[in-house]
């Protein structure tokens, strides 16, 4: 039943960097349901700038594997979502585009980086959305702004086609309403691709179920920690308490690398955008760089303005992690840290099925809150592990705290998406509305 | 601690152009940072990874490149079918 | 002074696709940027894919020159900003290459056998390339066309083995006909070898020349560079430790700007891709018959000097035209090859593979049957050869001999033209009676002038002197 989707939905969020008016769709099991795409994943045809001023105008002469998937499936993609530039934040501040702002509160932010997605879907302006995640950028969002969404396990859906941040945590994954959409969303999304030398053969064909009985459900003590908003802690341990009274099993565990993987993501994350982001050199796409001087001084000049602060400081950062006298201490540290991470992820996960927290730290913070990076970097905290381990965590809506959005995250073993994805399911069936 | 000095090398290899006026500002947010990163000193290895995915490949087997008018459509400047970059001398 | 020089090799492998991406490496003749794709031109969201050919290649390579494969080896990225290269990194690989500590035995200056070790092999990607025109409003900028971007390099390192500039040709000569017989490199393609020297007197600082682009421009720079140390040394200065261009126009090396000098190139491991485990590739590949072995069986089997065999198996495709043309009289032939067709070719600029064998064993069979002289012989070849320089087809040796009548005077003719010359100078006649030695000779030359060659000279000797005495008679 191909067809025409208009797209007249007000976008009163900022949520839409570039958007259609009207998508043409094919046949398929999305036929004429309008999707919306993170803007850092390429859409042949469509403008994508990854929130960044230096790839204004850029128009990709190709469709990112899932966007490919996605028009198989006859989805209807109207248009590209506002982000945290190159996805590096947690709020959708860092938008060369100017800010999203959270559909529940329009003076708090959205979450980051997939804010614009998360913000089309909570508004209604798209039942579902694509997003990627490095540290958190879909859970937070999703957290932030009462959707779900999902991170899948490192390796099942493929990056070609995403302007890689970080591409050893990066993974695209589904943002919507419901549990069953993100599942259906993450049906058609994950296929192999043999572009993308880290994709595995594992496709994903599961209708979600509520029956968790029996199940085991980890609690780490470090994910209610210091700097846990006691409010936002208790409202997670009341939807834990609905998994327990649903059938599961509840124990206590422990996952000490926690003290050093917040650090290790943030020198592997920017030490690989450093290099991901050289070739934004405005010579063979976004604004042109000059040609009269001699490159380095054309480049400098190229990228200092173009670039916003956020990335130049990760980018610098990133330099300064891996240059000669300090990659020992920070790069190859973090690549210990990251190996010690996703052993302790493989330890607890043999006795639990799944392990379950609080996906932020806080509810959505007001614009202009965290002024300085490392205070926003700590708030990463809960999410970055399960980008260091490579498995797939999920963040669900589960109750309100200021009149906000609340996250329950729920991580499971490589592989074992269906199972997070269960378990979000039976809290979605049992849960508060 | 890392000085102005040092971060101007480093946005210098990071071909980033810092304003003067800009680089107390970043000093001061790197040595909060870097200072924060020191955690990692305690870190000690549990034991080494082994990669479980190896040997992807491809065959060399010919595929067709982009139309040049796609190669040419993003660059900002161009002359017959080169791309315009920087001087190097 | 005892010179120390060390080499690192870039060398182009022939796949079919680049490194990375299916785009075709056969771009010699097409205009710029028409072989390039999302993944090679760097754009955002691409991402690279290994091609198993070329690691097999260089797998090809390291067994032949008896390196040891790793276990596991990874890819690297080495991050600099340069405007041929796309990434702003390039694709190689560096604390865990390939294979490591190999030998190459050539023969030192002394003619010696001599073991030059090798350092590591590894596989990486070419940049674009740089094109500069001239023009007052045309040096501001640089153009760019990445049809190299991603053609797949193996970089080969040598220990600072070498002892002379001859050595170090005597070893590149040597590690290109081995990749040649490998058929993992084709070094008639332009820029399919760049070579990085070090080079030092013992005692002094070491300098990097870069950028060398040709076998003979080796030689070249290392002989450059050496006489320029050693000047240096002599006015008591020290060789300053640097990175110098090879301008091979000027035959100069110059000293590059300290400011591209201490580049950081903060190597990391490359996260798109994953680690190989190849070592047990090796068990598949059979080498071919290499150049030493090559030439110990030319000795042996067809019976000719260990020069010839040396010339003819130092480049792949003139033993391979040999071989075919080698027939009933090898010997001949090596001398035919190695003497003749070479210099005659040198002198066209043409290469062996223009020759047809079938033409060549056409020729060689005349001579062997004494059908024509040497000398005819040349001219039927370089008739033949200045046919095919001039793109028209070849002529058969023999059309051309009959053609000309080049076909060895013999019988009456060869009896007419003995008497006629003697009956036209009767003053040498005079000569040679009054004892006068160069006489004979003057008539004899003058015989070879009227048959312009097609007479064998002894045999002329031999009927005029005849003629001589039996006039005295
Ligand atoms: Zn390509």
């Amino acid at each position: 039943m191909a067809g025409t989707f208009h797209f007249d939905a007000e976008d009163r969020s900022n949520a839409f960097i570039t958007r259609v008016e009207s998508a043409t769709f094919g046949d398929g099991r999305l036929a004429g349901i309008p999707l919306a795409v993170k803007d850092n994943i390429s859409t042949r045809g469509m403008q994508t700038t990854c929130g960044s001023r230096i790839l204004e105008g850029y128009i990709p002469p190709y469709d990112a594997h899932v966007v490919e998937l996605l028009r198989e499936e006859g989805a209807a993609i109207v248009g590209k979502t506002n982000l945290d530039e190159f996805g590096m934040g947690t709020t959708t501040e860092n938008s060369g585009f100017g800010p999203t702002t959270n559909p529940h509160d329009p003076a708090r932010v959205p979450g980051g980086s997939s804010g614009g997605s998360a913000a089309a879907v909570a508004a209604g302006m798209v039942p579902m959305a694509l997003g990627t995640d490095t540290g958190g950028s879909i859970r937070c969002p999703a957290a932030f702004c009462g959707i779900v969404g999902l991170k899948p396990t490192y390796g099942r859906v493929s990056r070609y086609g995403l302007i890689a941040y970080s591409n050893s945590l990066e993974q695209i994954g589904p943002m919507g309403r419901s549990v069953a959409d993100v599942g259906t969303l993450m049906e058609v999304i994950c296929r192999h691709d043999a572009r993308d030398s880290t994709s595995y053969d594992r496709g994903y064909a599961h209708a979600p179920s509520g029956e968790i009985r029996g199940m085991t459900i980890g609690i780490p003590a470090e994910y209610f920690g210091e700097g846990v908003d006691p409010a936002v802690a208790e409202c997670v341990r009341d939807a834990i308490a609905t998994l327990e009274s649903a059938g599961a099993i509840v124990e206590e565990c422990s996952i000490p690398s926690m003290e050093y993987a917040l650090a290790a993501y943030y020198v592997t994350c920017t030490s690989e955008a450093s290099s991901n982001l050289a070739r934004f050199d405005g010579v063979r796409y976004g604004p042109g760089v000059g040609t009269k001087r001699s490159w380095h001084d054309e480049f400098q000049e190229f990228r200092g303005e173009h670039f916003g602060r956020e990335v130049q400081r990760r980018v610098m950062l990133g330099t300064f992690a891996l240059s000669a006298g300090y990659y020992g201490k920070y790069y190859a540290k973090a690549q210990v840290a990251k190996e010690n991470v996703r052993r302790d992820f493989l330890r607890v996960l043999k006795s639990v099925d799944v392990i379950a927290g609080p996906t932020m730290p806080t509810i959505a913070f007001r614009f202009g809150e965290k002024s300085d990076p490392l205070s926003m970097y700590l708030s990463d905290v809960l999410t970055v592990p399960a980008n260091l381990a490579g498995v797939p965590a999920i963040s669900v809506p589960c109750g309100r705290v200021e009149g906000m959005p609340v996250g329950l995250q729920i991580i499971g073993q490589h592989f074992a998406d269906e199972v997070v994805v269960d378990v979000a399911f039976a809290f979605e069936q049992e849960g508060p509305a | 601690m890392i000085s102005e000095r040092e971060v101007e090398s480093i946005a210098k290899l990071a071909d980033i152009r810092i304003q003067k006026e800009e680089l107390g500002e970043f000093t001061v947010q790197f040595n909060a940072i870097l200072e924060y990163f020191d955690v990692l000193d305690r870190v000690e290895a549990a034991g080494e990874g082994r990669a479980d995915l190896v040997n992807v490949f491809r065959e060399d087997e010919v595929r067709p490149s982009l139309p040049v008018e796609d190669v040419l459509a993003n660059a900002g400047s161009t002359e017959e079918t080169f791309i315009k970059g920087p001087r190097v001398m | 002074m005892k010179v120390i020089i060390g080499l690192e090799i870039h060398c182009q492998l022939n796949t079919d696709t680049k490194l990375f991406c299916g785009c075709s490496t056969d771009y010699r003749d097409d205009p710029p940027n028409t072989h390039v794709c999302p993944v090679c031109l760097a754009l955002p969201g691409a991402l690279p894919r290994l091609n198993t050919k070329a690691v097999e290649y260089a797998l090809r390579v390291a067994k032949a020159l008896n390196l040891e494969v790793a276990e596991e080896c990874e890819f690297s990225r080495k991050n600099y900003f340069y405007p041929d290269l796309p990434k702003g990194y390039q694709i190689t690989q560096y604390d865990r290459p390939l294979a490591e500590r190999g030998v190459v035995e050539i023969e030192a200056d002394d003619g010696t056998p001599k073991e030059v070790r090798i350092t590591r092999i590894h596989l990486e990607e070419d940049p674009g390339r740089l094109v500069h025109r001239s023009g007052r409003d045309r040096a501001g900028y640089s153009l760019v066309d990445y049809n190299r971007s991603g053609i797949p390099l193996i970089e080969i390192v040598t220990e600072p083995d070498l002892r002379s500039p001859k050595e170090a040709r005597r070893f590149l000569n040597k590690l290109r006909n081995t990749l040649e017989y490998l058929e993992v490199f084709d070094g008639e393609r332009e820029g399919a070898i760049r070579v990085d020297a070090n080079i030092s007197l013992v005692g002094h600082n070491r300098v990097e020349c870069k950028n060398i682009s040709s076998y003979k421009g080796v030689e070249k720079a290392l002989t450059f560079e050496i006489t320029r140390q050693k000047n240096q040394i002599a006015r008591g200065h020290e060789i300053t430790r640097e990175t110098r261009h090879f301008n091979e126009g000027r035959g100069i090396t110059m000293s590059s700007r300290s400011k591209e000098e201490e580049t950081d190139y903060r190597y990391f491991p490359e996260p798109d891709l994953r680690p190989l485990r190849v070592r047990d590739w090796l068990d598949d590949i059979t080498l071919p018959e290499l150049p030493d072995a090559r030439k110990a069986r030319f000795v042996a089997q067809y019976g000719i000097s260990h020069n010839h065999a040396r010339t003819l198996t130092g480049d792949m495709k003139l033993a391979n035209f040999y071989e075919k043309v080698a027939g009933d009289d090898p010997v001949l032939a090596a001398t035919w090859v190695a003497d003749t067709l070479l210099g005659e070719l040198n002198y066209r600029d043409m290469k062996i593979d223009r020759v047809p064998p079938a033409h060549f064993a056409d020729l060689l069979a005349l001579v062997r049957v004494d059908a024509i002289t040497d000398r005819s012989g040349v001219d039927a070849l370089r008739t033949m050869l200045d046919e095919g320089a001039a793109g028209e087809e070849m002529e058969l040796p023999s059309a051309v001999v009959d053609r000309f009548g080049l076909r060895k005077a013999a019988g009456d003719e060869f009896d007419e033209v003995a008497a006629q010359v003697v009956e036209a100078h009767p003053d040498a006649v005079a000569d040679y009676h009054n004892g006068k030695g160069g006489a004979l000779n003057f008539l004899v030359g003058q015989a070879m002038r009227e048959t312009r060659g097609r007479a064998d000279a002894r045999d002329l000797g031999r009927r005029i002197k005849e003629l001589l005495e039996n006039k005295e008679a």
